[in-house]
């Protein structure tokens, strides 16, 4: 599907920026990419309804979004001791949905992400959606769906952002 | 280095009043004994009946690394079957749960097939085994069903272990948590829902037990997480409303008094809860329409009683922890001496409103999630327990706070909330239960 309204370039670039805002833990500026109503929903299971009745992984608005951000900057996060690092692998994204009128759009990027602690790595893989809106003529995320391939695994913690 | 094994004075020695010995938390022939004492003389939870509401459905599991298959038979019993084929000893079913085709498990390597009580139906080529001695074998049984299997009110346990202590026996009034739990429903039912976590520990099981009622961890180890929401929601005006997830995070900085005055009452065996007066979960906003639901279904008084009781964590020693103010269960698998699976399980309370699921689903993920920022410094500081054990200088873990002599006649009753009493109490049924039955090599 071509992205009616905008360009593919414009969407795609946002999609590879959003991940490297993370990767560099940038996160105050990752933050800001959320609509004031955005949601980073990351389901538990595969083809879950919703995040309130069922639980996920992450269900995070803005306001929990931003307890984990502080949360990292904490000298008492015990568990940031070592630091973890993040990396994520993009596949090249396409426009799932595009909706000109509205300004809305889906990109679907399949994704290998890599949380590393001094000597443990974890690695997951899986499917982001970004549902995006254009608001004051910037891009913003109204949700940022991760769906695993192996969301019903036994994981050790995740401390970043797959 | 003393061996373990067979040496019940040495596994007694590891426990004294008020401290006890790194071994139990760092040594892997205690860990084996563990899984083949302790964990076969006690009642281990399995699950519950709402997995497997109808004839042949099932739900595996494990009970002491033990594969176990929980399953409704088709008279509607409620069994926990090996899962060992009694031929060559293939798991019969892998999948975390399904349902019985046509009312038989059937081994996938040579199609043997039992009936739902255990009992093999059919073998392939049979006159193959004429005269073999096979109907003489433990083969010829089929499939083992446990004969120590236990559902109070839902939950199903069982117990490894042909001898020992009757279920009600050995958890005594610590079941009115489950009850209170259960009450909770309107129609006195309760529903697994939600989805199950399941967040891997590199730590001994007992850490993650023992911590469910070590009460004096929340400020310090969760002042980064609870904390920092405390800190980002204090600028709001006094008359917004608190969401969900704040009123859940925010108990978790409540200073010493807090905690202390909320008080634990502990039984026989190992089983314990904090909360007897109130708890983390009292001050949440009341669900609209719930409180009268539960009123007509209990009438005013009982229905307030039901409801005035707010406990913290229940532990039902070993596996169980379970949280009946909000009906979350968190179950302890122990895979190795420094690895363990925590499960946690939500529940929906049959006629309550959707609003109560919802609730717990969101504090299963906030808090005990693997990517829960409470669950991260938890797992943070049972693994700095691991790891800071193998060290020599002091080989011994306190628990001495608020020891007093009188505990080694009577422990059961209520102390005060932050007493270290629950784990003096889990490792003298550890001590107890560890040994029973075990041969004295030295004898």
């Amino acid at each position: 599907m071509k992205a009616e309204g905008t360009t593919d370039a414009r969407l795609v670039e946002f999609v590879y920026d959003e991940a490297r805002l993370i990767d560099e833990k940038r996160f105050d500026e990752w933050y800001e990419l959320f609509a004031v109503d955005g949601y980073y929903w990351m389901p538990l299971t595969r083809d879950q309804p919703d995040g309130v009745n069922f639980t996920s992984l992450f269900y995070e608005d803005r306001f929990l979004l931003k307890v984990r951000i502080e949360r990292l900057k904490s000298p008492r996060s015990f568990s940031q001791q070592p630091a973890s690092f993040c990396q994520h692998i993009l596949q090249r994204p396409t426009v799932e949905e595009a909706d000109a009128a509205r300004r809305r759009w889906v990109l679907r990027t399949p994704f290998i992400y890599v949380e590393t602690q001094m000597d443990t790595q974890l690695v997951l893989a899986g499917v982001t959606r970004l549902h995006l809106v254009e608001q004051s003529g910037q891009l913003r995320i109204r949700l940022k769906k991760v769906d695993l391939i192996n969301c019903d695994a036994a994981f050790p913690s995740i401390q970043l952002f797959p | 280095m003393v061996s373990y094994f067979n040496n019940p004075s040495a596994i007694r020695a590891l426990v004294r009043d008020e401290a006890v010995h790194r071994d139990v938390y760092v040594s892997p022939e205690i860990f084996d004994l563990e899984m083949t004492q302790l964990w076969r003389n006690t009642w281990i939870y399995v699950g519950h009946d709402s997995q497997i509401p109808s004839p042949g459905d099932y739900f595996t599991t494990n009970i002491a690394l033990q594969p176990v298959i929980l399953l409704r038979d088709n008279s509607g019993q409620i069994r926990v079957l090996m899962n060992r084929c009694a031929h060559k000893g293939a798991k019969l079913v892998s999948a975390p749960h399904g349902h019985c085709e046509a009312g038989l498990l059937r081994c996938p390597y040579h199609g043997w097939t039992y009936r739902l009580d255990g009992s093999i139906r059919t073998i392939p080529m049979k006159g193959g085994y004429d005269a073999t001695g096979l109907a003489a074998s433990d083969s010829a049984k089929g499939i083992v069903s446990l004969p120590n299997v236990a559902v109070y009110r839902g939950f199903v346990f069982a117990r490894l272990a042909a001898e020992g202590p009757g279920f009600e026996e050995y958890f005594g009034d610590a079941l009115t948590s489950i009850d209170n739990m259960v009450d909770r429903s309107p129609e006195g039912r309760l529903e697994v829902a939600g989805g199950v976590l399941r967040y891997m520990h590199d730590c001994n099981w007992k850490m993650f037990v023992e911590n469910l009622n070590d009460t004096m961890h929340p400020m310090v180890a969760h002042e980064s997480a609870a904390g920092t929401a405390k800190k980002l929601w204090e600028g709001k005006p006094e008359n917004e409303p608190k969401p969900m997830a704040i009123e859940q995070f925010l108990p978790f900085v409540n200073g010493y008094e807090f905690f202390d005055k909320m008080g634990v009452r502990i039984y026989e065996n190992g089983h314990s809860y904090t909360g007897v007066k109130y708890s983390i979960h009292s001050a949440y906003s009341a669900i609209s329409d719930y409180e009268q639901m539960m009123e007509k279904a209990y009438g005013p008084e009982r229905a307030r009683a039901i409801l005035g009781e707010v406990r913290h964590n229940t532990v039902y020693y070993p596996s169980l922890t379970i949280k009946g103010a909000i009906q979350a269960i968190r179950v302890a698998r122990p895979i190795a001496y420094n690895r363990t699976l925590i499960e946690s399980w939500t529940f929906r309370l049959a006629g309550a409103p959707d609003r109560l699921l919802q609730r717990t689903v969101m504090y299963s993920r906030l808090i005990n999630a693997p990517t829960s920022v409470v669950g991260h410094d938890d797992r943070h500081c049972y693994r700095a327990i691991q790891d800071g054990l193998e060290t020599d200088g002091n080989a011994w873990v306190s628990l001495h706070r608020n020891w007093s002599p009188s505990e080694k006649q009577h422990i059961a009753g209520d102390y005060n909330g932050t007493s270290e009493v629950s784990m003096r109490g889990q490792f003298r049924a550890w001590s107890r239960f560890m040994t029973s039955g075990m041969t004295d090599r030295a004898a």
